[in-house]
């Protein structure tokens, strides 16, 4: 379990990284925390040539707030962000979602953004991107573009990103008043990847869920104020839609279960805090 | 048993071996360092269930830089014999595949190089050509006739079939009020140790001698083995074990085979050889416990008194008989009828196999599979006769006054009081509690069930038990093994102090501190004064074939070896004292540090200055006293006789017991089980260290957790491995793992020097079915399958599933199995003849395959070619044979494919139609595809997504070439591809 052999560039500037990614393309991977990155090159089911570390970048850190929005740059770890004083202020759903994200030791390596580049189908930031309504900044040496977050993952560890462009950072949208949060998700040890994930924000007139695990990439819906059977209607309409997926850990029909149950309760315990 | 007062023995006295752990400092294999010029092996592993190896290309591999050799099965097969195995069946027990291949992970090829990452890198240059044959994975499928046999110079797959009968089974059942049955599939787990499989092998040419570093924990039985299979006598292959293990729970017995392979690699390649195992090679291939079908059948009265048991045991083996296979199917033989007093056991014993990796130990041994049955039955008993599990437990437990008691099968239990240890677990009001909690949850419409469980965990295996597989006429031929050879060798210096070796090797479980205990008491020392090394050193420390850690067996052997050793050199001391004190030797006492005469007015001297007399003033010695430099001695029991002509084998010396009971909750929807209460009390004889005790208790109780509701080796129905990462093989963590409480009673054994028994697997055998039992009671449901995931539970749980809305389509049901099926449609703005043009066009079509080059054309629709396929970062390059059949000109066609790689190996094919449409044609497709090799085995949960992203790319790529004139048609495409649903 060695990886094959790779030029390794600690880019010292922002400008480097992104000369190394327009010169090498597909064949360049950036790494930040490497908690997903490193053990597909030490089982050899990544074999980029040259790898770009991003994390001595000052311009990619600390984390800031800008308008009404908190911009998360591609350098700060996962746990930098759960750290974060007024993080539950602004952030409830992160807040609730970050520590179901691994366990301590990898969320003090990995990172926000490199969670989002990643774009596994089961993770929890991908998810809270989309259940707010983030956006993903992307850069390269021809431009910088921003991508809402349900555009930006198109599929299992697929996102609209180029070959020659990374995330700059990730913004979250903060908390208005008015709005309830609430985060749950079913995995079978604790820090495993969510079998089921869901997020709720529920306003006077509005729900919205969104789930991770089940397709390929967190689904969001939104509802008027739907209450009895009639969300029960819904929720049962969008675990059918999701298609899920059946594998070693869980049955389609266990995933379509958890939507409607765990759907049902995010959704009554973010109304409950509106 | 010596009868003097145990000052130490006994205490929670802190562990000698934590300091060095706890600070970074243990000294595991691959820590100690390497002579300079070691080279580094790494292993090709095979991709496929089951395939004739056609060619090995070795060539490009051996020409890379840092290479030093490459080493296929036929260069092993050259330089050794097969490994010789217990069962008589022609079989060669290669430990790398010769010729054929017959599970994934079975080794190919070794590459030895400066290095693992250069050995690595060559490993990928490796090119085999393999002929892919079907594979049998299932033990009940394997046995049939026409099953895909393994091994075709043995006839069949099944390799060992006996029956055993004792007492009248049949007059039994014929007279039973009721019989009761019970079907289980035990499933294939493993123990997981955190430090995987690790040698240093070397060859010596001038002498002609293997020497062996490996953290292999025995049984030394298996030393035999592969000095046979070197073709060297016992005294040219030298094993030695590293000072500290990173666990093993039996399975580092399954470092043999790699052994034998380092060993032939380092005498090619004329240099040292290091391999340390890496995660995926160890979940693929290391050590597997054996999956187990088992039918049972209890004859039984209508007041709940079994009087027959009928057992029809199919055991799966895997792909290879290895020694000491089949020991997990026979290590219970003695104790079928478990912790009840059952006089007549019908047996029918087979043993199979099939596409899997071997088995051999893990923690538990045979214990596990048994027990899931026999306590199942009993639930299913007290089920349908309307009785409580625990008063049908209670009904047919051994007597106090029974022991020492012999089963059915030949095991003479020691010791023990079986009702009273039960009644230890429910009083204090601890299962009044238990029921309360069960009333409230239900009078809260919440599932809640209690579970019962009583088991004899047996320790000190008999090295003859697993003779029993053979018949007795050739049991007669090879004539009897028996017996428990443990040994210890106690040795004093000049300096008067104490040194301890015993011929175990120490997986982490405290020998050190014990043995020092055990000694201190003998001489009258502080334990920190007795100086323990546990390094076994076949080239020069005393040892047998029952050597080793394994089968619980410290406590009760070789702890009470050193007793032994210690005592006589004790008796000498008292000799060389008596002479030295004009004292009578009986009137020598050994207490505080000295050794004295008794009484007030006595004699005395420090321990050291009688103790090194015998190397400053040997001429001082007694008459009769030789020397009290170093004592070895060996011991085994008496009891452990060889099987008898009947079948009747008392296969393990010692047999503990255990009572279990929890109370569990389960939600209905989410299958999430809750231990809400676990008591488990153990009668494990004489307790030597009541700290380890209760460690070793709580570890069993964790892995245990683990076969129940995590862990399961999973093949797919065509042997893909599916579980080679721990994100797929899940263990569980302290999060997972619920305080528990452990209860205690000492019936000490008779049997052993010290009193002690075994301990450290029972809660394997007990918790599963203990939990399993709970569960079924809470859902009320009769068949219950490890491991018990969210799934399984919430199916058992289930009401009717809501139906989807009205006019949604119903997701087809998808089998069990791991095959990849979808369906799609595409839109390309082409006519319907110019798309089946591309289809039929070998060129046009591979440059549709994403990342397709170098295509070489075999007819109009056969051709190969090289493709890179990926999904994120996940690439790897393939070996790619397309064809395309079953031509429906213009409308129809079957394209099929085969992928092979470093990655793995993938196969399917799809069905494509072609429609007209508005001005286009639209293109349906539905495919299927299996993918096996490494990326089944670590990336499983990518791959539908692989195949769908490929699939996708692969329409995508034909509507642009179809018309590649029109701009922005592929967004297009890509646009309507997302509406097909794949």
């Amino acid at each position: 379990m060695k990886p094959a052999a790779f030029d390794y560039i600690r880019a010292e500037s922002l400008e480097e990284a992104l000369a190394a990614l327009a010169q090498h393309g597909a064949e360049a991977r950036v790494i930040a925390g490497g908690q997903s990155l490193l053990p597909m090159l030490n089982m050899r089911l990544a074999r980029p040539q040259v790898i770009v570390d991003i994390m001595r970048l000052d311009a990619l850190r600390p984390l800031r707030r800008e308008g009404n929005t908190i911009v998360v740059p591609a350098g700060v770890r996962q746990a930098e962000l759960l750290a974060w004083p007024e993080l539950a202020a602004r952030l409830p759903l992160v807040a609730a979602a970050l520590p179901h994200l691994g366990h301590t030791q990898t969320r003090s390596r990995g990172t926000v953004c490199g969670s989002a580049a990643h774009a596994d189908p089961s993770a929890e930031i991908p998810l809270c991107l989309v259940a707010l309504g983030g956006e993903i900044h992307l850069r390269s040496r021809r431009k910088a573009r921003r991508v809402a977050a349900a555009d930006f993952f198109t599929g299992m560890m697929a996102t609209d990103k180029a070959d020659d462009e990374m995330i700059e950072a990730v913004t979250f949208p903060m908390a208005q008043p008015g709005s309830g949060f609430a985060f749950t998700e079913f995995s079978r040890r604790h820090g495993d990847f969510a079998i089921v994930g869901c997020a709720a924000r529920v306003t006077a007139d509005r729900i919205e869920l969104t789930v991770c695990g089940v397709a390929d990439r967190p689904e969001r819906r939104a509802w008027p104020a739907l209450s009895g059977s009639a969300l029960d209607d819904a929720l049962n309409a969008f675990a059918w839609e999701l298609d899920a997926r059946e594998d070693l850990h869980a049955s389609a029909r266990l995933r379509r279960d958890l939507v409607r149950s765990l759907g049902r309760a995010v959704i009554k315990e973010a109304a409950s805090c509106v | 048993m010596r009868a003097e007062r145990m000052t130490w023995t006994g205490q929670s006295l802190p562990r000698v071996e934590d300091a060095s752990l706890l600070t970074g400092r243990g000294r595991f294999i691959d820590d100690l360092g390497v002579r300079p010029g070691t080279l580094e092996a790494a292993i090709l592993r095979a991709p496929h269930a089951h395939a004739d190896i056609l060619a090995i290309d070795i060539a490009a591999a051996s020409r890379m830089p840092g290479v030093v050799a490459v080493i296929t099965g036929r260069d092993v097969a050259a330089l050794t014999t097969p490994m010789v195995a217990g069962l008589k069946v022609k079989v060669q027990n290669w430990p790398i595949a010769v010729d054929r291949v017959r599970y994934v992970g079975e080794p190919v090829a070794i590459v030895v190089a400066a290095d693992r990452y250069r050995a690595e890198d060559a490993l990928d240059a490796i090119a085999v050509d393999y002929r892919p044959l079907p594979a049998s994975m299932d033990p009940i499928a394997s046995l049939a006739a026409e099953a895909p046999t393994l091994h075709p110079t043995a006839g069949s797959n099944l390799v060992s079939d006996r029956h055993f009968s004792y007492g009248d089974p049949e007059g039994a059942f014929a007279a039973a009020d009721r019989v009761f049955e019970i079907a289980i599939r035990y499933p294939r787990n493993t123990g997981a140790p955190m430090e995987t499989f690790g040698i240093v092998a070397e060859y010596d040419p001038h002498e002609g001698v293997y020497d062996i570093l490996a953290n292999f924990q025995g049984p030394f039985s298996i030393h035999t083995v592969l000095a046979r299979a070197l073709k060297v006598p016992g005294n040219k292959l030298r094993m030695r074990m590293p000072p500290d293990s990173g666990g093993s729970f039996g399975v580092k017995q399954g470092v043999a085979p790699y052994a034998l392979l380092i060993a032939v690699a380092s005498r090619i390649a004329g240099r040292p050889v290091k391999w340390i195992e890496d995660r995926l090679e160890h979940l693929v291939g290391a050590v597997a416990a054996t999956n187990r079908v088992t039918t049972l059948k209890a004859a039984v009265t209508s007041d709940g008194r079994i009087t027959a048991l009928d057992y029809d045991q199919v055991e799966d083996c895997g792909a290879y008989p290895r020694a000491p296979e089949p020991a997990t199917l026979y290590r219970m033989h003695g104790n079928m009828s478990g912790a009840y007093a059952i006089d007549n056991i019908a047996i029918r014993n087979r043993v199979v196999l099939t596409n899997k990796a071997p088995t051999g130990l893990v923690r538990g041994f045979g214990g596990p599979q048994v027990y899931f049955a026999l306590e199942r039955l009993i639930h299913r008993i007290a089920v349908g006769l309307g009785l409580d599990p625990l008063d049908v437990i209670r009904r047919n437990l051994i007597t106090a006054g029974a022991f020492p008691y012999r089963t059915a099968t030949g095991a003479l239990y020691d010791s023990g009081d079986y009702g009273a240890a039960v009644a230890l677990a429910i009083g204090d009001g601890r299962l009044a509690d238990l029921r309360e909690r069960q009333a409230a949850a239900r009078r809260a419409g919440r599932s809640y069930g209690i579970g019962f469980t009583a088991v004899v965990e047996p320790s000190v295996s008999n090295m003859g038990y697993i003779t029993t597989v053979l018949s007795a006429e050739e049991r007669a031929k090879a004539g009897p093994k028996n017996g428990a050879q443990a040994s210890a060798t106690v040795a004093i210096d000049p300096t008067g102090s104490v040194s301890v070796t015993a011929s175990s090797t120490p997986q982490g479980q405290g020998h050190r501190t014990v043995l020092a205990q055990v000694v201190a008491d003998v001489f009258g020392l502080q334990p920190q004064e007795i100086r323990v090394v546990c390094e076994l050193d076949t080239g020069k420390d005393a040892w047998s074939i029952a050597s080793g850690n394994y089968s619980s067996r410290f406590a009760a052997a070789v702890a009470g070896a050193a007793h032994i050793a210690a005592g006589r050199l004790k008796d000498r001391l008292a000799e060389v004292a008596a002479s030295q004190f004009q004292a009578r030797a009986a009137d020598i006492v050994f207490a505080g540090g000295k050794i004295a005469v008794k009484g007030e007015s006595g004699a005395s001297a420090p321990f050291g200055r009688i103790a090194g007399l015998t190397h400053w003033s040997p001429g001082l010695l007694p008459d009769g006293i030789e020397q009290t430099i170093r004592e070895t001695a060996f011991w085994t029991p008496p009891e452990l006789t060889a099987p008898d002509g009947a079948d009747h084998v008392n296969s393990s010396l010692c047999h503990g017991f255990i009572f279990d009971m929890c109370g569990v909750e389960v939600d209905r929807v989410s299958g999430r089980v809750r231990i809400d209460r676990y008591v488990t009390a153990h009668d494990c004889g004489r307790v030597l260290h009541p700290g380890m005790v209760d460690g070793q208790i709580r570890g069993g109780f964790a892995q245990a957790l683990g076969a129940t509701f995590l862990e399961e080796l999973a093949y797919a129905e065509d042997g893909a491995f599916l579980t080679g990462t721990f994100a797929d093989y899940l263990l569980p963590t302290a999060t997972e793992v619920p305080d528990i409480e452990v209860l205690h009673m000492e019936s000490p054994s008779p049997f052993t020097p010290l009193g002690a028994k075994g301990v450290g697997e029972g809660n394997c055998m007990s918790t599963p079915v203990c939990i399993a039992n709970a569960v079924a009671d809470a859902l009320g449901v009769a068949d219950i399958t490890l491991p018990l995931t969210p799934a399984r539970v919430a199916a058992l749980a289930a009401d009717p599933e809501p139906a989807p809305p009205a006019g949604a389509a119903r997701p087809q049901a998808r089998a069990g199995d791991r095959t990849l099926r979808g369906e799609g449609s595409a839109f390309v703005a082409a006519p319907r003849a110019e798309v089946w043009a591309t289809l039929l066009d070998a060129d046009a079509l591979a440059s549709l395959i994403p990342g397709c080059h170098g295509v070489r054309k075999l007819s109009p629709t056969h051709f190969t070619a090289e493709v890179t396929l990926g999904i994120g970062p996940v690439k790897g390059r393939y070996t790619a044979e397309v064809k395309l059949s079953d031509l429906d000109a213009p409308s129809a066609a079957t394209l099929s494919g085969s992928v092979t790689g470093a990655l793995g190996s993938g196969g399917g094919s799809g069905r494509i139609t072609l429609d007209d449409a508005e001005g286009g044609t639209r293109i349906t497709y539905v495919y299927e595809a299996a993918v096996g090799g490494k990326v089944a085995s670590i990336g499983g949960r990518l791959l539908d997504g692989a195949a769908r992203a490929i699939i996708g790319q692969f329409f995508a790529a034909l509507a642009r070439h179809a018309s590649p004139k029109r701009p922005g048609l592929l967004a297009r495409v890509r646009a309507l591809l997302k509406g097909g649903r794949s």
